[in-house]
């Protein structure tokens, strides 16, 4: 070999150096990690996450048990009392009384309650229409997916709380008077059946992409029925982007109830809700006096969206890692 | 080195370089460790490694081109003479391009979508101040020309997608040697890219290097390719050189254990040898037996689909096409992806399908599957039609006697499944069993396929592309099948890995008597495992025989093109 040139003679490592492995060797000792246990991991690790559940765990204590954190029922046949009206705090009354004489902290305490039942029952009742209505017509495809994809279009071009405003008032004029859980659930289902799309959409499109992986076809070759397979491989693959979603959504549908509680349509004046409180406090706010009546209701429906959307962030980020980089 | 002349300096010297990614505040993983080398202008060498050898890390070193973390640790990078791994940021843009040029190994991801391909060499033109306007439109098309590209004036102004995968890499190529690099850097330039192609291409960089003289670095994972277009062969091993020199002593010599690996094992290689030929002669030989006991056993027993015959998969004039949206919206094309398949598979033996990307061969897999209705033609599974089937039940006996195994191992478990989940699904689907059974079945299905049972409560992210593949013939074995479809099974596996997978395949042939259709891209593959192979291109069959026929004695112009592409196949092995 005398064309060598310098730099380039045979060279072989010494084999301590360059010890072989065995091929593709098992790592024996990892701990095994499933993609729920991982993203679990990752939002330990997020303060983010820990700000979030602080503020969710004290709002689920409070709708639990409003009598931890103050001694006065708003719901009490005596609770307001006109000699009251707009009395400085107190001992027992950290914020003091509103117009009518009612504690402002207690009436706030309560309201959690109606905010996150339309909140929570809401956001279930959303996730589930888009969730099924999603998997279908990104599975089954062709009609069906035309048919589904144009409701749901259809659905997501109505303003979501113009829509509410008219169902609502259709259907307080046919019924009146439906009690506190009869009026949550209109409220519930009005907000429900015009925000499914938003769920749907992401629905199909993530079961379209997971319906063409490969062990969907694996699946199909040993057996599986095609329900089968979109029970226990598509939707469960599919599930993160909703999962985030819902979290969000969350916070949106504990505002929208405000809204309209605040325009009179959403709960009504007999239950106590941070919307209605709002509402009975828009009067002050052109005066500019005893604001703390508009403060305190609205501090907790800031705090609560804002506990719902860091949630739903934080979930997003622990879920899909790759996101957080760009 | 007194008596080397001064024009022998060489072109670019790497001392002992070390190249580390950040991965966390103090860490640091060691991509590259201690790596030397030397070319020379106009002379080609070659890299070879598996993936995560380090092999692109240290090219990208050399170029500046390192990802987000990574950085130069300590040694140095001299291009004519001048260390440029410490040179500032200035010098090396003004270097890189100019005097480097980089051929990137994805064509389809390289090249910007919304950018016109002559645009883009304009730009690559421009930005080295080799030529502008005009002069630079008139460069373009010369250098698409050279690129072997035709009709290159009105290529210029078409779009990337308006280019197959090997037009992208030929105006990749043209970018590259646009301001005449004296090193041209040549990334995995052809894996994306089919045999026939590949050698074209690799042909064409051949010619066009060596008359205008440039230097090629030449990074590969195939030692075959490796050894054939380069005078000097660099080996790396998990971020080391374990072997380098001039590249026919080392294909017929190796010395370090690794690249006696590499070389006993790489498939353009090792298909040459006899010896692969007699083991496989044998393996056969011990699965026909197996099989026809099976077969025996099936004829006499009711609850198996079929009669125990000895073509146990028959396809016949299989053709399936598919609707295509036209240029307008009320036009339909049809599209032939599969016309008039037939083959027959032996019991015990293997038959290989192969062909280039879009020759069909996986749509005959799918249809052999029942996953996709042919259009016309029949698959006819141990005398029993599978079109006549009646009721789940029957279908299920076929889904039990006939499993896949796919391409993707990255794809082909569920993410959300444990490894043990995704191995007792196809028995918790056929109802087979007890818990206690299926998890016994389960144990020994992972000894079959040599995992430790540790791996039974882990999820298929925390496995390597090879282990996943195992725990993806496993759960095909689950059920007992006479017949594995394996769809380009080993494709997407480092040379290694694939040359123990096949290993295993074989191993499980003999000993459970198994019947494998093995699609695949690759021709060396094919010589090492099947025993009939049908040659399929745009969706015919255009030669159909047995290996050593076709390997020996080819009797069609596709099938010898595809033969002539294995790259390596030429060179003279010792032992």
């Amino acid at each position: 070999m005398s064309e060598t040139r310098p730099g380039q003679e045979r060279f072989v490592a010494p084999l301590d150096e360059t010890p072989l492995r065995a091929i593709d060797a098992v790592d024996v000792d990892a701990v095994p990690e499933s993609q729920w246990r991982e993203a679990w991991k990752r939002l330990r690790r997020s303060p983010l996450f820990w700000l979030s559940s602080v503020i969710i765990l004290v709002l689920a204590v409070m709708v639990a048990f409003p009598g931890l954190f103050t001694d006065v029922d708003p719901y009490a046949r005596n609770a307001n009392n006109l000699s009251n009206q707009f009395a400085p705090p107190s001992e027992g009354h950290p914020f003091g009384y509103n117009f009518q004489g009612g504690d402002i902290w207690a009436r706030t305490v309560y309201g959690a309650r109606a905010s996150v039942a339309v909140g929570v029952l809401a956001t279930i009742a959303t996730v589930l229409l888009g969730m099924i209505s999603g998997a279908v017509a990104g599975f089954y495809g062709g009609i069906t997916d035309t048919l589904v994809s144009r409701l749901s279009d259809i659905f997501f071009s109505i303003p979501l709380l113009l829509a509410c405003i008219v169902v609502i008032s259709v259907i307080n004029n046919i019924f009146p008077n439906r009690g506190f859980w009869g009026s949550v659930s209109v409220v519930v289902l009005a907000l429900a059946v015009f925000a499914w799309p938003q769920i749907t959409r992401q629905m199909r499109g993530a079961v379209l992409e997971v319906k063409n992986l490969e062990f969907v076809d694996a699946a199909t070759a040993i057996g599986a029925s095609k329900l089968t397979n979109l029970r226990r491989h598509i939707v469960p693959n599919a599930l993160s982007p909703v999962i985030v979603s819902a979290t969000i959504m969350l916070g949106v549908f504990i505002v929208s109830e405000s809204a309209l509680s605040f325009l009179g349509l959403g709960l009504p004046q007999n239950i106590v809700s941070w919307g209605n409180d709002l509402s009975d406090a828009q009067t002050l706010v052109r005066s500019g006096q005893h604001l703390v009546v508009m403060w305190v209701p609205a501090t907790a429906l800031a705090v609560t969206v804002l506990g719902f959307v860091l949630l739903g962030e934080a979930v997003r980020e622990a879920l899909d890692p790759k996101a957080r980089k760009s | 080195m007194t008596t080397q002349p001064v024009n022998d300096a060489p072109l670019l010297e790497v001392k002992d370089l070390k190249v580390g990614f950040r991965t966390g505040k103090k860490a640091v993983l060691t991509a590259v460790d201690g790596a030397s080398l030397s070319i020379y202008p106009g002379q080609t060498i070659a890299i070879v490694g598996e993936s995560g050898s380090g092999k692109s890390t240290l090219a990208h070193a050399v170029i500046d081109l390192l990802p987000g973390s990574g950085h130069v640790i300590s040694g140095e990078i001299l291009f004519e003479g001048r260390d440029i791994s410490r040179a500032d940021r200035k010098a090396v843009l003004a270097l890189r391009g100019s005097s480097i040029g980089l051929v990137p190994q994805d064509p389809m991801s390289n090249l910007n979508p919304l950018w016109k391909v002559g645009r883009q060499i304009k730009e690559a033109l421009v930005a080295n101040g080799v030529a502008t306007g005009d002069a630079a439109d008139k460069r373009v098309v010369e250098l698409l020309e050279e690129a072997g590209l035709p009709d290159a004036e009105t290529r210029a102004r078409q779009y990337p997608h308006e280019f197959s995968g090997g037009m992208r890499q030929r105006a990749l190529i043209a970018m590259g040697l646009a301001s005449r690099p004296k090193l041209l850097i040549a990334d995995e330039p052809t894996s994306a890219l089919d045999v026939t192609v590949q050698k074209q291409i690799l042909d064409h960089l051949d010619t066009l290097t060596d008359t205008l003289g440039v230097a090629v670095m030449l990074i590969t994972h195939d030692l075959g390719l490796a050894a054939e277009r380069a005078d000097h062969l660099v080996v790396m091993y998990r971020g080391k050189i374990v072997e380098s020199g001039p590249a026919r002593e080392i294909l017929q010599d190796p010395q370090h254990p690794y690249t006696k690996r590499l070389v006993s094992n790489a498939p353009s290689l090792a298909s040459q040898r006899l010896s692969s030929v007699r083991a496989r002669a044998e393996v056969r030989e011990q699965a026909v037996q197996t099989a026809s006991e099976i077969a025996a056993e099936v004829a006499e027993s009711s609850s198996a689909l079929g009669e125990g015959r000895d073509d146990i998969l028959v396809a016949e004039n299989l053709t399936k096409i598919f609707t295509l949206r036209g240029s307008k919206p009320w036009e339909k094309i049809d599209f032939a992806a599969v016309e008039d398949v037939s083959f027959r598979l032996r019991r015990g033996t293997i038959t290989a399908i192969v062909g280039e990307s879009g020759s069909g061969k996986s749509t005959v897999a799918r249809m052999v599957l029942d996953l996709l209705p042919p259009t016309s033609g029949n698959v006819i599974f141990d005398g029993k039609n599978v079109r006549d089937l009646k009721g789940r039940g029957e279908h299920l006996r076929l889904r039990r006697q006939m499993q896949p195994v796919f391409q993707n191992p990255y794809a082909s478990l569920d993410p959300l499944y444990s490894i043990y989940q995704s191995i007792e699904e196809p028995l918790r689907t056929h109802e087979i069993g007890t818990k206690k059974e299926r998890e016994a079945k389960v144990r020994d299905l992972l000894d079959k396929v040599s995992l430790p049972t540790t791996v039974m409560s882990r999820f298929p992210t925390e496995l390597s592309g090879g282990q996943r593949q195992r725990v993806a013939i496993a759960r095909a074995l689950a059920l007992d099948p006479e017949v594995v479809i394996c769809d380009e099974a080993v494709s997407a596996l480092d040379v290694l890995v694939q040359a123990q997978i096949l290993e295993l395949l074989n191993d499980l042939q003999a000993e459970l008597g198994l019947s494998y259709l093995f699609i695949t891209h690759d021709l060396a593959v094919v010589r090492q495992i099947a025993d009939d192979v049908l040659v399929m291109q745009n969706g015919k069959v255009v030669e159909a025989a047995s290996v050593s026929e076709v390997f020996d004695n080819p009797g069609q112009e596709y099938t010898r093109r595809l033969l002539d592409a294995i790259p390596g196949a030429s060179i003279p092995l010792g032992g």
